[in-house]
């Protein structure tokens, strides 16, 4: 069993915990400031269908990368219209928006790939797998920054914590609720580019496989706070990259079934969840839609 | 009036979301006109449309009333498709080890699945029971996560989504499918084990079409959870626990007890689809025969303002959905029946967005440690 | 300096003002006064930008203006202390002054310079705290000082308070007044809402009254009394005092040793808490908010977990200290809760069905069980909206349609009939007009009169002092003090209210 565990564990870890990164401080952005984002699996498909389509049509992965943030961040504009100026039931918008995406890329594909679900391969020169790992882990410390010493930190995390008492202070909290969820579209997008066209070279149906969810486990685990949060990441990648390397294995005299390791990433995140919620305080207004005039 | 009120955003969220799905037909390429009338056309002939247009209401009736008794208690189950496939295998299961499962394998030998071969008045009801203890069981575990560590229901219910589809396949791979079928889906269950279908005591129904006592057992479902929730004091807790736990509480009833019983329940009614898949229709399990009956039901609740009354009929209308997408993938040159999801999506966004001014719950500031 | 001019505003069917008309001179501590309800504070939530009116104008300096957010008030130097709090408890002293007017850039706030600053005007206005602080861990007192701060900081010359004396002991009033007079020396304009006449007397040049959304007379302080305002306040002489016969108590239904509640943060808890109650005598517990009397009544109506509670609780002789709301029903403990939104009703619910909340689960609103006896339950709810005179008394109405006093009536109509031998009843007129007051005040001396034991927080001293025939005074989660209310003054009691007083010296 100890033949699993070298450096190319640990370089399989930081690959697969990228896209997770990425959605996770996406979704602490927007928790941050009070919005639930249950969306971030809808935002990582987007990102990747995006990334996957424009790439092989253009070319180029930078503008395939671009392209995927700004349908990241359209898609969750649509979620902000919906919650902050609708004030819908925000697990309800962002799971209106996961279907949405399982659907709509299908949709596209088979219009414009006339495939059933994905698109065409993109070539090896014009995938991008090392850009996005190393956005998403440099976005850790520039998070942290921005998060508790600029001026934008502190009032989306008063937002966050008391809406009233921002706008009692002048800060518009339409403003960086918006803000704030369209930023987690784009950090999303990159993280679901980072699926199409950084660790494999096409888009198939519903690739994120979950893993949109399991950012979001990684974000209570981290207590909304970007060093934590990175290495929750950190340690649902090593799990993936132990269920990989176990493939195959024999255990007993037995192969290990195929099933049981594709379970291991949902079954710790379960884990996760029941252990360490009690432990971690969100943000107060989190899922409260604003509205000063009761 | 207050009923016309309620019926007024529902029907304005459909109305909506079909004139964005026909936009995006029209962006892909096709007409939407022309795609709209097969979608509709196809589902209503007498008597393969309506036949089967029923059939895939079914288990969206279930599902429906699932997702709309766990909303009544403030919480959002997400887990149905998990739910059923749970209980349809464990239907499955029961009904080939006690229906005396006989196989011919490749050699023509004869292998039996089964323990005991058991008569249908006790099979049937056995399977049955299955089903909804199976369903409730696999909601009732998320239900426990949240009530006793205030793990959100929608990440966990829907990990136990992932977790059943693969312990299902498992089991169905390695234990339950006949060796050497390429197919993946269980042995066929015991002859005693079948529901009869409408067709066999309605006249004028032709025996081709898969519509069961399922269908009837669904609408008896809705009378009963209506009953259930308004006219019991369970129903009181649990109505009463998703308005306002901190009053629920106030009132003595046990919120974490609420949250699993309704969690149970609603698994339970997923677990239903079992009699009108696995009984009904197909007389085993077969992997992945769900058309994301789960999701859809999300849909239906919402759209049906988690009224048994307004759920069977949203059931109806995604079931003439699911008909016709059958058609509009076949016979559309560009639209696929994926079509059918964006307009379920587009209609759960627009009710959400139509009705929230009468949702302003003030979700679980009891357990809010859960919030995600 | 300010003026409101024929300001009206619509909060759905509610007309919270009507035409006002509201004139503030600059340098002077101008008070407005009404009942809960009157719309003071919506009319100067819109002065200060959080909401917008309907119709009307505001002038400041002379100059009509534009105020439709509250960056523009304070750009135009109005600044705003609300009557709860609005701050981030998680956040700084000087994270919270700051908060919007961030000095630095964009890329790196200047804490030293907002230290500095903030330093300088707590010296100033003597209001001092730690700008390192956490907001959370802050008294009351200190809280509502980071608060001015905020406004003063943002250079503000008109100051609005928001019921600032609500949640501050009277010796704390003192200190507060003080801070006014200096801001007044200052030049600044201040602007007091409240309905607390004593106090309207003690601090203000002028005085606006306003009543029912409208204004119904601007006077000056020096010419006019308490009794004067409260006929303006409520247009007919004010009721207050209860009138109630002497008690006459029977054997102790209730008795509390040393009852210790733990919280975590916040809160204050109950520490080592004893007393009795017995039947047929109303108990009062007096005390600024916050001092353990949520924590008591949670604790009795068993609401709070088994693990945070100590000691021990007896109700007739049985040990209820860790029994479940629902067996305290069934034993006859009521319990009518200091929130009635987030505790007493399901406001989506009809009345109905709010009227057996607590009693749902067996007869008579169960008819075979599990059924619901949905007739008798109708009939029931009937009965108590005819008993109790709530308005509109239609039993299909959902509870969030009936106004403070209704919805209160109707609690307490539940509550009531399910024939108490205890009753625990926790601001029972907070945000209810004065009619309904008055009524709620005889029912429950009635109920006190058929031999119920009550126990009755309340944070207006003037009910406490007049509906209990003993009076428990709470500080710091302890009991400092037990007084006769018809003896003991207002002066005496609050003293102990904040920790002096006669028995502080066995502590």
């Amino acid at each position: 069993m100890t033949e699993i565990f070298n450096l190319g564990l640990l370089y399989s870890a930081i690959r697969l915990a990228t896209p997770l990164l990425l959605a996770a401080l996406g979704g602490m952005f927007s928790e941050r400031s009070g919005v639930i984002n249950i969306a971030l699996e809808g935002l990582l498909l987007a990102g990747a269908f995006t990334a996957a389509s424009v790439t092989w049509y253009a070319g180029s992965p930078w503008v395939g990368l671009a392209s995927a943030i700004l349908a990241g961040a359209a898609i969750a504009l649509i979620h902000a219209v919906a919650c902050i100026r609708y004030r819908a039931d925000q697990v309800v918008s962002g799971t209106a928006i996961n279907i949405l995406l399982t659907g709509v890329p299908a949709l596209l594909s088979g219009a414009f790939f006339l495939s059933s679900g994905s698109t065409p391969q993109v070539p090896k020169d014009d995938l991008i797998p090392l850009t996005p790992v190393v956005i998403a882990f440099a976005l850790v410390p520039l998070s942290y920054y921005v998060l508790y010493y600029t001026p934008f930190g502190l009032r989306l995390r008063a937002v966050g914590e008391n809406p009233e008492a921002a706008d009692a202070a002048g800060v518009s909290v339409k403003r960086m609720r918006y803000t704030a969820v369209l930023l987690s579209g784009a950090l999303a997008g990159i993280g679901g580019a980072y699926l199409s066209i950084g660790q494999s070279s096409l888009f198939t149906r519903n690739m994120s496989a979950g893993r949109g969810f399991i950012a979001l486990a990684a974000l209570i685990f981290g207590k909304w706070r970007p060093v934590q949060t990175m290495l929750a990441c950190l340690l649902f990648g090593f799990t993936e990259a132990i269920a990989i390397q176990l493939q195959g294995v024999r255990f007993g005299g037995e192969e290990i079934p195929n099933q049981f390791i594709q379970m291991i990433p949902y079954v710790l995140t379960i884990v996760v969840l029941a252990g360490f919620i009690g432990q971690s305080r969100a943000p107060r207004s989190l899922g409260l839609a604003y509205n000063k005039e009761r | 009036m207050k009923l016309l009120r309620e019926l007024f955003f529902p029907v304005i969220a459909v109305i909506v979301a079909f004139v964005v799905g026909g936009v995006i037909v029209w962006m892909i390429g096709d007409n939407p006109f022309e795609v709209y009338g097969l979608l509709l056309g196809s589902a209503l002939t007498w008597p393969d449309g309506i036949g089967y247009t029923l059939f895939y209401a079914t288990p969206l009736i279930f599902t429906g009333l699932a997702v709309a008794v766990a909303f009544r208690c403030g919480l959002l189950n997400i887990g149905a498709e998990g739910q059923l496939y749970a209980a349809s295998f464990a239907t499955a299961w029961v009904a080939i080890k006690f229906g005396g499962t006989v196989i011919q394998d490749f050699a023509g030998k004869d292998v039996s699945y089964g323990w005991a071969s058991l008569p249908a008045v006790v099979l049937v009801p056995l399977a049955l029971l299955t089903a909804v203890l199976v369903g409730g069981a696999w909601g009732a575990i998320p239900g426990w996560l949240k009530a006793r560590f205030g793990a959100h229901e929608v990440i966990t219910t829907i990990m136990m989504n992932f977790i059943a589809v693969a312990l299902v396949s498992y089991f169905t791979q390695y234990y339950y499918k006949k060796p050497g079928d390429p197919i993946m889906q269980s042995v066929e269950i015991g002859a005693a084990a079948h529901v009869p279908r409408l067709s066999s005591f309605v006249p004028g129904i032709p025996e081709r079409l898969p519509i069961n006592i399922a269908f009837l057992l669904a609408i008896l479902a809705c009378a009963l959870v209506y009953v259930f929730l308004w006219r019991t004091k369970w129903g009181y807790e649990i109505r009463a626990t998703g308005a306002n736990p901190s009053a629920a509480e106030y009132g003595g009833i046990n919120v974490r007890r609420q949250i699993v019983l309704a969690m149970a329940v609603s698994g339970g009614l997923a677990g239903m689809i079992a009699i009108n898949e696995v009984l009904g229709y197909r007389y085993r399990y077969y992997d992945g025969f769900s058309a994301n009956y789960g999701f859809t039901g999300i849909a239906v609740a919402l759209l049906g303002r988690n009224h048994p009354v307004g759920v069977f009929f949203a059931a109806l209308l995604f079931g003439v959905l699911l008909r016709g997408g059958i058609f509009v993938d076949a016979f559309s040159q560009h639209v696929t029946k994926d079509l059918v999801e964006v307009l379920q999506a587009l209609v759960i966004l627009f009710v959400a967005v139509g009705v929230n001014f009468r949702w302003l719950s003030n979700r679980f500031s009891l357990l809010r440690r859960s919030k995600i | 300096m300010l003026e409101l001019r024929e300001i009206t505003k619509r909060f759905g069917e509610v007309l919270a003002n009507d035409r006002i008309n509201i004139k503030v001179e600059r340098g002077t501590i101008h008070a407005i006064v009404g009942e809960n309800g009157a719309g003071k504070s919506t009319a100067m939530r819109i002065a200060y930008g959080f909401y917008t009116a309907d119709s009307g104008e505001i002038v400041v300096d002379g100059e009509p203006r534009q105020i439709q957010t509250p960056h523009d008030a304070i750009r135009l130097g109005i600044g705003m202390v609300h009557q709860h709090f609005m701050l981030v408890d998680t956040m700084t002293v000087a994270e919270n002054i700051v908060l919007g007017a961030e000095p630095g850039s964009a890329a790196a706030i200047d804490l030293r310079k907002a230290a500095q600053e903030i330093r300088s005007l707590s010296d100033e206005f003597r209001l001092s705290v730690d700008p390192n602080a956490l907001v959370g861990g802050l008294s009351v007192g200190q809280q509502q000082r980071v608060e001015l701060l905020k406004a003063l900081y943002r250079h503000a010359r008109l100051l609005i308070l928001d019921e600032p004396t609500a949640v501050l002991t009277p010796q704390e009033v003192e200190e507060f007044f003080a801070i006014l007079r200096r801001m007044r020396e200052q030049g600044k304009t201040v602007i007091i809402i409240t309905h607390k006449l004593s106090e309207v007397l003690a601090i203000s040049d002028d005085v606006t009254v306003m009543r029912d959304g409208h204004v119904v007379g601007r006077v000056e302080t020096a010419g006019t009394s308490a009794a004067d305002l409260a006929r303006m306040m409520v247009g007919r002489d004010v009721l207050l005092r209860v009138e109630k016969p002497d008690a006459e108590p029977g054997e102790t239904v209730l008795s509390v040793q040393r009852l210790t509640v733990a919280v975590g943060g916040g809160g204050r808890g109950l520490r080592d808490v004893s007393f009795d109650v017995r039947a047929g005598e109303i108990v009062g517990v007096a005390g600024v908010e916050g001092n353990g009397q949520t924590e008591l009544i949670e604790a009795l109506a068993g609401l709070v977990p088994a693990t945070q509670v100590n000691g021990r609780v007896d109700f007739m002789g049985r040990d209820v200290t860790r029994a479940t709301t629902r067996e305290r029903y069934e034993l006859g403990i009521a319990h009518v809760p200091e929130d009635r939104h987030r505790r007493g009703l399901l406001l989506d619910f009809d009345l109905a069905e709010n009227s057996i909340l607590g009693l749902h689960y067996r007869k008579p609103a169960v008819s075979v069980s599990p059924l619901l006896d949905i007739a008798g339950i109708r009939a029931r709810a009937e009965e108590i909206i005819r008993d109790f005179d709530v308005r509109p008394a239609n039993p299909d109405l959902p509870a969030r349609a009936l106004s403070g006093g209704n919805q209160q009536k109707l609690i307490i109509g539940r509550e009531f009939g399910l024939g108490p031998k205890l009753l625990l009843v926790s601001q029972p007129t907070r945000g209810v007009d004065i009619g309904a007051i008055e009524f709620i005040h005889r029912k429950l001396v009635a109920l006190r009169d058929e031999g119920c034991a009550i126990l009755l927080v309340s944070a207006e001293l003037e009910e406490v002092t007049s509906l209990a025939d003993r009076l428990l005074v709470f500080y710091h989660g302890r009991i400092v003090g037990e007084v006769d209310p018809r003896a003991a003054s207002h002066e005496e009691i609050g003293l102990m209210m904040t920790g002096g007083g006669k028995d502080s010296a066995e502590r």
